[in-house]
């Protein structure tokens, strides 16, 4: 868990796993306000590049946040 | 200035709302029932004679000195046990009276010794008071008789003699000088509620005894001080009074250690502290202290604190002292330049929970408006951020509810993942008070602690598997929910009813069920159950909880389980209920109040915002990043990548209290600046490039805020050591980086914090002095503060309930890792042990030790007291074994206070989902028979001895 794709990509499916019990759509938008309110930019712009660059491991619920996420920045 | 002088009123207050009124001396006195003749009296300004009653204590009337007349009743009775009635009339002084008390001290006078002049109560002694009082000028028995006093009579052992006992190393008992009043003994009892002390033997062989006739140090007791407090003479003394002498002023402050924030009068002789004597006005201690407040102060003035700035280029080159000036200005170069190649988001800095709010605001101030990013954060991240988030996510604001003083007022106590006995003890002392009364108390935790050990206090105990807490709270909510023991009617007026219909639907699910979580959590189903029933239906619920609930991968889940739980029973919003985070450090609550957290400003109120941003921008005269910064984590992380290359930390051991330590030196290693802000030279300087010295609590004024948002002042009684307090320093660094910051005292900072932030509106140090003490929120609605929060309503407006689905750790055992490691603090230190591992204390806890439970130790071949490898997927440790049934089996405990252990080698970096508080009480470890330090452990102090060198000072030759 050193390179930080990974990292981010673990710790945003961990958020993921506490907002899947509300559902696809209260799920989607929780996981996007908590990573928009707690994220530093560079964490926030790592992970958008992951996504684009295939999202690999993103649960998904948590790459259709990002989706929505990256779509408001 | 001079000695504080508190009225010691005999007997403790009474509660009673009904008044009885009476005649003591020809005056008509007023006052509630239950009260105490003494008590009475002493309130209406007349002092009976009194030496075995002390207000702190209950009525005990052996000392037969505080005899009154009633009119039309016979005898003599003692004023302290009788009670007021209507109508009595009571004569303190007569003929009678002064003939029988006389007596009375005549005889305690015989069997004492008369060495007034070089004792070390000469000036503090009650007994010599009442000899004065009493008018007694004789002692007509003489001392040749049997007696205590002498070691030799007749030119013979005196068998009634028995020598001093200087085994704890604060305090002395000397036998000699013993009138046995036993308030020692009521206060241990009491006042403490430990029972280490008793009276052996009757009549003229009582004396009082520690346990078995043991020495204090071998002994249960835990060194409190109310014994030596309750003392009327010098038989139980200080041992700072013994060596200095009696203090000639004293100022009322805030012990600088755990959340409870006990309030001290720092007695002094000029600069020098005599001793810190527990404050009856405090109203988080009300006059109770422990071991560390009371006694483990020795660290402020250690010869190894560092008292001169010092700097160097690598961390491999020994430091050079240097002038403040010298240090400041290299620091802020190298600063401005990691700024000017990296950018502007590539510094950052951590704020101190030990340090003062001013202190705090000031530093969180420095980096988002002189480093013009919001790379802030502070240690509260490693261990109550979860309660920030649960607790702002289902209520509305991010503390606990209530204030100390509710416990007396609560039916049954439910402790979860806390250890109030050693980390928080007076409160755990306040605490056990209620229980040994008749409440009732659950602790679920996976060590058999202290609280459920506790002298005449039935604890029902829920031992679970580290790590699975929320299945544990989610089965007592599935418990209540399924028995139908829900407070429907609290929760229809206060809270969401259809998310609390989504929740009481999603906990009764049959896989949520004790039943059903049982192989999971190892909690017996029926005492689960029995647990629920208690706490939904027992009265009064309160539910207190520690960093084993937030330390985990889930912590942010369970604080919201646990809000979830006092919702649905309708335990909100009234004394003696409430959700009560028992906070670790002195000021993590007013760290966070202070804006340290990077997506927050103080108040915590969104960086975003922009309605609150541009107050702050109006205010501060700059414009501010609207971007949450890095938190502690995301920094090293950050670090090792390259992006994040300078760092200022003020009073934090980051070193050795994070998480993986290994990947915390290579994030350390990796800065080209880090700035350490403290009283020694700790693990994180290992790695710093600038040392600047720190002062201590008893150096500055400024402000602490408790565990139960309670703001309290910290009083300068000396000038600093290093020569600037915290403040100033933080101003200065500001000023080297071209950021000018102007206060010229903390009251000034505390204005402006006011000025920005709602809650402390009304918070002012005028305010302070004049109360004593206010708790946030504290503004026009609550001008006097807010003892208990959520009355009538939240304050988010109605409570939220929030799904918890019980996720297990990623941290797993298996073959090569099968014991679940959990971590944990002991009462005779502190944290890193920074500060007591420099006091005395280290007698009681002089290393880190294993509880391992027989049955793993065996499979083993461990032995008590055996060296043992331990080791985990981060790392590996050695420290030596301690063959306990405390723990279970399959479950191993260490404390973290010593860094030749380095714990946290140890624990992994997996972290609390929402906020990354790291997993400090699960790791997956394998335990082996080793025969002394790890590799890593000589390396680790081979690089710590040789980066702690200083350089010699080189004189400039004529």
């Amino acid at each position: 868990m050193s390179s930080s794709p990974d990292k981010l990509v673990y710790m945003a499916n961990q958020i993921g796993k506490f907002f899947q019990s509300q559902g696809h759509d209260r799920a989607v938008q929780g996981i996007s306000e908590h990573i928009w309110k707690f994220w530093d930019p560079r964490m926030r712009k790592q992970i958008f590049a992951h996504l684009d660059a295939g999202g690999a491991g993103l649960e998904p619920d948590v790459r259709d946040a990002l989706l929505k996420l990256k779509l408001q920045a | 200035m001079s000695l504080i002088q508190e009225t010691d009123f005999g007997t403790p207050k009474s509660k009673s709302e009904t008044m009885v009124t009476l005649t003591i001396d020809g005056n008509q006195i007023t006052v509630p029932e239950g009260t105490s003749i003494m008590r009475a009296a002493m309130e209406a300004g007349t002092q009976i004679p009194k030496l075995c009653a002390t207000d702190m204590v209950d009525a005990f009337g052996s000392c037969r000195l505080c005899l009154v007349e009633i009119e039309g009743r016979a005898g003599t009775p003692a004023s302290c046990t009788t009670p007021v009635m209507p109508g009595l009339v009571v004569h303190t002084q007569s003929e009678r009276l002064k003939k029988l008390r006389k007596g009375v001290m005549e005889l305690y006078i015989s069997d004492h010794p008369l060495d007034c002049l070089t004792c070390a109560a000469n000036g503090d002694c009650e007994l010599q008071d009442m000899a004065g009082a009493v008018g007694l000028r004789d002692v007509r028995y003489g001392y040749e008789g049997e007696n205590h006093v002498f070691a030799k009579s007749h030119g013979c052992e005196n068998d009634n003699w028995m020598p001093k006992d200087e085994s704890n190393p604060y305090f002395t008992y000397d036998p000699s000088k013993c009138i046995v009043c036993s308030r020692c003994v009521r206060a241990c009892e009491e006042v403490q509620g430990t029972f280490a002390l008793t009276i052996s033997g009757r009549g003229f062989d009582s004396r009082v005894s520690p346990g078995m006739n043991e020495s204090f140090l071998g002994s249960e007791c835990v060194s409190c001080g109310a014994c030596v407090q309750a003392c009327p003479t010098a038989t139980l003394t200080e041992k700072s009074v013994i060596e200095i002498g009696q203090p000639e002023h004293s100022v009322v402050t805030t012990c600088a250690y755990c959340g409870v924030g006990c309030a001290f009068k720092a007695e002094m002789r000029g600069e020098e502290v005599v001793r810190m004597v527990p404050w009856k006005d405090g109203k988080a201690n009300r006059g109770h202290s422990c071991v560390k407040g009371r006694f483990a102060w020795g660290y402020t003035t250690h010869r190894e604190r560092i008292l001169k700035p010092m700097i160097r280029e690598r961390i491999e080159d020994p430091w050079q002292e240097v002038s403040w000036d010298e240090a400041l200005n290299f620091a802020a170069a190298k600063f401005k330049g990691i700024q000017q190649k990296y950018g502007r988001d590539a510094v950052g800095g951590i704020t101190s929970s030990r340090c003062t709010n001013e202190e705090t605001y000031l530093v969180q101030k420095l980096i988002r408006a002189g480093f013009g990013n919001n790379n802030v954060d502070t240690c509260a991240r490693v261990c109550h951020s979860p309660t920030g988030y649960g607790l702002s996510q289902t209520y509305g604001t991010s503390a606990g509810t209530q204030d100390f003083d509710s416990v007396e007022d609560t039916d049954v106590v439910l402790i979860i993942g806390a250890n109030p006995a050693s980390a928080h003890p007076v409160f755990a002392s306040r605490l056990k008070k209620r229980l040994r009364q008749g409440a009732k108390l659950i602790v679920i935790d996976p060590r058999r602690t202290e609280m459920v050990e506790s002298p005449h206090v039935k604890a029902l105990h829920l031992p679970l598997m580290p790590g699975t807490n929320v299945a544990v709270l989610t089965a007592l909510a599935h418990v209540i929910v399924t028995e139908g023991l829900a407070d429907e009617a609290f929760v229809r007026e206060r809270c969401d009813w259809s998310e609390f219909e989504d929740w009481a639907a999603f906990v009764a699910q049959d896989k949520h069920s004790p039943e059903a979580t049982a192989i999971m959590t190892g909690v017996d189903p029926n005492d689960l159950r029995e647990a629920a029933r208690i706490y939904a239906t027992g009265g009064n619920g309160a539910i207190y909880y520690g960093l084993g609930v937030t330390e985990h991968s889930q912590g942010s889940t369970t604080v919201i389980a646990i809000a979830n739980l006092a919702m649905a029973t309708g335990n909100i919003g009234r004394p003696g209920v409430g959700v009560n985070p028992l906070r670790g450090q002195n000021n993590v609550q007013g760290s966070c109040d202070m804006g340290s957290f990077p997506h927050e400003l103080p108040g915590y109120r969104h960086i975003a915002g922009d309605a609150v941003r541009e107050q702050f921008e109006a205010m501060w005269n700059v414009k501010l990043n609207n971007e949450p910064g890095l938190r502690i984590p995301n920094m090293f992380d950050a670090a090792i990548e390259g992006s994040f290359m300078g760092l200022y930390v003020q009073g934090e051991d980051i070193l050795q209290s994070d998480p993986n330590t290994k990947h915390v030196v290579a994030a350390l290693s990796a800065m080209e600046c880090v700035i350490v802000h403290d009283l020694f030279l700790n693990e994180t300087a290992n790695y710093a490039h600038v040392f600047l010295p720190g002062s201590t609590f008893l150096e500055k004024d400024g402000t602490f805020t408790n565990a139960e948002r309670r703001i309290q002042r910290v009083r300068k009684v000396m000038t600093p050591l290093n020569g600037y307090a915290d403040w100033e320093v933080t101003i200065m660094l500001g000023k080297a980086m071209g950021f000018t910051m102007n206060y010229s005292h903390p009251s000034e900072i505390m204005d402006e914090i006011a000025a920005l932030t709602p809650t402390f509106a009304g918070v002012s140090y005028a305010k302070l002095d004049e109360l004593g003490s206010v708790q946030w929120p504290c503004n026009e609605k609550a001008p006097e503060g807010t003892p208990v929060m959520h009355i009538g309503g939240f304050v988010r407006g109605k409570g939220k309930f929030i799904l918890t689905e019980y996720i297990a750790t990623d941290e797993r055992t298996g073959p090569r890792y099968p014991l679940l490691l959990t971590t944990g603090r002991i009462l005779s230190q502190y944290n890193v042990g920074a500060q007591t591992r420099r006091t005395e204390n280290v007698v009681w806890h002089a290393e880190d030790r294993l509880e391992i439970h027989p049955h793993d130790a065996e499979q083993r071949g461990v032995r008590d007291g055996d060296w043992v490898r331990l080791t985990s997927r981060a790392g590996e440790t050695t420290l030596r074994a301690e063959i306990t049934d405390r723990v279970a089996p399959g479950v191993v405990y260490t404390t973290f206070h010593h860094p030749d252990t380095q714990a946290n080698v140890i624990t992994t970096d997996f972290s609390d989902w929402a906020t990354n508080c790291p997993e400090y009480k699960v790791t997956a470890v394998q335990i082996s028979p080793s025969n002394g330090p790890s590799d890593w452990q000589k390396a680790y102090d081979e690089q710590a001895r040789n980066s702690r060198r200083i350089a010699p000072v080189v004189e400039a030759a004529e």
